[in-house]
């Protein structure tokens, strides 16, 4: 059974106080609890916040499928998402992606044996002149090659 | 080089991130100037501007405001930072480097129509510009530049950052609304316009970044100054997003009219060595592509590129050199938006999914002859049928990069690989 921690239902209930209308608080309280549990989530979770935030649970189901950064399914300790949209994909996003996952012995959206890596192809981030490009967790990495991403993901232990 | 740096000058200093450094050049001092003038001079000073919406659709923004009910119905700034259009990565930099020049614009446009609560709905991934807001926006509240009687001028104006959470169509006004009402990000049928009915049914402005920028530099030098840059239906300066295949891709502030092949030869540095411009993207992902004997008639702003069947859109200018497969690129876009349509409307579900399998079956060597009419088909009943421009914005490329460059798509179902580049699809993405 999924719990959020003391703090994680504080900013739930926090985010719950700050709109207008509560539904507003959804996509906050699933990252709030995507955080949590190791960067997915799964029904019982939606559960839980369904019960805290008091709102139906298909309300919340519907907001989660929707949105691509909720993810479904487990993943690394390192997301690793490689824009692969027309900018990068004109100066080798997509082969950088495929290096990648032959690098680690991975294919997409599949956690390495280690639990440390999942590499995703994901649509533009917004760093078209920077391409190509990958966003670890949070942070963007940009002006790659193959080689110079590859290197950056080996020291992420 | 001729970049006209109306909103961009200070960018490249890292204190103009901090209220300090943004008040030492001057930040700030338009809020004074515009507390001293009345709101519908402010709107008049926008209207004149003739400033378009930075975002894409490039709709007039003082006409945008104007269509507020005129009560004192309680109302929304809804600053759109849902960066999204393929190609488009300005508004990430003016967060990031200027995040007290959108604050201001915010203000500033807020007094002008009397809305006192607003929202800066940035996409989720976006995690840095986010944090940069935040950390403006709690200089500006601890200085009394947000939040009750702003500067002593009795108005009241409470700011907050809402993040999304990774869908393209967030980027529509409308889309956004229902995000933020913590929906489905999907689009809602206008009339009503969210002037009258946005979010939470109260009327409400949305604005793009760059745009809400603007607004500062128009109330400080006036409309006319503002004027005196770009042309005359389309006025001022707009930042540009240039990438792709060149040799100094960035974001670049040039009058709007500005030539295309210059901002691609003298800001972009060009082609790589070796190779020849074959064609341009000029406003994101959604534009209608040009190719390189239209890129040379070309002319940034809004009429010049309709005039060529295409459009200024987000400003996002994306540069395919002679290297590049134009049916492997379409099938990077094709891909784009079967993966981004809501799914609300039955054109744009169903036909966004079969530009996608039609395509990437000639790129797997599938195709059939036929099947390059069948894409004209399929993209032509998608226009104009559905509850906002998404469907037309995946039909538009498809039509533009077929008919244009048909031969290659052509010698693809034909030959079962790529004109240019000589091998299949497998080969080329392993």
């Amino acid at each position: 059974m999924f719990k959020l921690s003391d703090s994680g239902l504080a900013a739930v209930k926090s985010e719950l106080a700050r709109y207008e209308a509560k539904e507003s608080a959804i996509i906050p309280s699933l990252y709030v609890a995507q955080k949590e549990n190791n960067g997915f989530i799964t029904p019982d979770i939606i559960r839980h916040l369904s019960q805290v935030m008091d709102i139906p649970e298909a309300r919340i189901n519907e907001v989660f499928k929707f949105y691509t950064m909720f993810n479904q399914k487990p993943v690394g300790k390192y997301h690793v998402q490689v824009c692969t949209n027309i900018s990068c994909a004109l100066e080798g996003g997509r082969e950088m992606a495929s290096h990648i996952c032959h690098e680690l012995g991975v294919k997409y959206n599949e956690v390495t044996a280690d639990g440390r890596f999942t590499v995703s192809k994901v649509e533009c981030l917004g760093s078209c002149g920077t391409a190509p490009m990958m966003q670890v967790n949070d942070t963007y990495h940009e002006k790659l090659t193959p080689e110079t991403a590859m290197n950056l993901l080996r020291g992420m232990k | 080089m001729s970049e006209v740096k109306l909103l961009t000058e200070f960018y490249h200093l890292p204190e103009y991130q901090t209220l300090a450094g943004y008040k030492a050049k001057g930040g700030y001092e338009t809020l004074h100037k515009a507390f001293k003038m009345q709101p519908q001079q402010i709107i008049d000073e926008v209207k004149a501007s003739g400033l378009r919406g930075r975002g894409g659709a490039g709709f007039p923004t003082g006409m945008k405001w104007g269509f507020l009910p005129k009560n004192g119905e309680p109302r929304y700034l809804l600053c759109n930072a849902d960066e999204g259009e393929p190609g488009t990565f300005k508004d990430r930099m003016m967060m990031e480097r200027a995040p007290h020049q959108l604050i201001e614009g915010m203000i500033i446009s807020a007094f002008a129509i009397g809305s006192h609560k607003g929202y800066i709905y940035v996409r989720g991934e976006y995690v840095f510009p986010i944090e940069c807001l935040n950390k403006a926006i709690k200089e500006a509240y601890a200085a009394g530049l947000l939040g009750k009687n702003i500067l002593g001028s009795g108005f009241d104006f409470d700011l907050d950052v809402y993040r999304g959470a990774g869908a393209y169509i967030c980027g529509e006004e409308t889309g956004m609304i229902s995000s933020l009402e913590g929906l489905k990000g999907q689009p809602k049928l206008k009339p009503p316009f969210p002037a009258v009915q946005g979010y939470l049914r109260k009327p409400t402005i949305v604005n793009n970044v760059e745009t809400l920028a603007a607004v500062t530099y128009i109330i400080k030098d006036g409309a006319q100054t503002y004027r005196k840059h770009g042309t005359e239906k389309s006025a001022g300066t707009k930042l540009f997003s240039l990438s792709g295949n060149v040799m100094t891709p960035g974001n670049y502030e040039v009058p709007l009219g500005y030539s295309l092949m210059d901002l691609i030869m003298k800001e972009g540095g060009g082609m790589k060595p070796g190779r020849k411009l074959k064609a341009v993207i000029p406003g994101g992902s959604s534009a209608p592509v040009l190719t390189a004997e239209e890129v040379a008639k070309a002319n940034l702003d809004y009429e010049s590129l309709a005039g060529l069947g295409t459009m200024l859109g987000s400003g996002a200018v994306i540069v395919i050199d002679d290297s590049q497969c134009m049916v492997d690129m379409l099938g990077v876009l094709t891909h784009f938006y079967a993966h981004e349509s809501c799914g609300q409307c039955t054109p744009c579900r169903e036909g966004t999914g079969w530009l996608d399998k039609i395509l990437h079956s000639i790129l797997e060597g599938r195709g059939r002859l036929q099947d390059i009419d069948l894409l004209i088909k399929v993209a032509d009943n998608m226009k104009g049928k559905t509850i906002c421009a998404l469907s037309d914005a995946a039909a538009l490329p498809v039509l533009s990069f077929v008919t244009k460059f048909r031969d290659e798509f052509e010698f693809y179902v034909r030959e079962g690989r790529s004109k240019v580049k000589g091998t299949t699809y497998a080969e080329m993405h392993h």
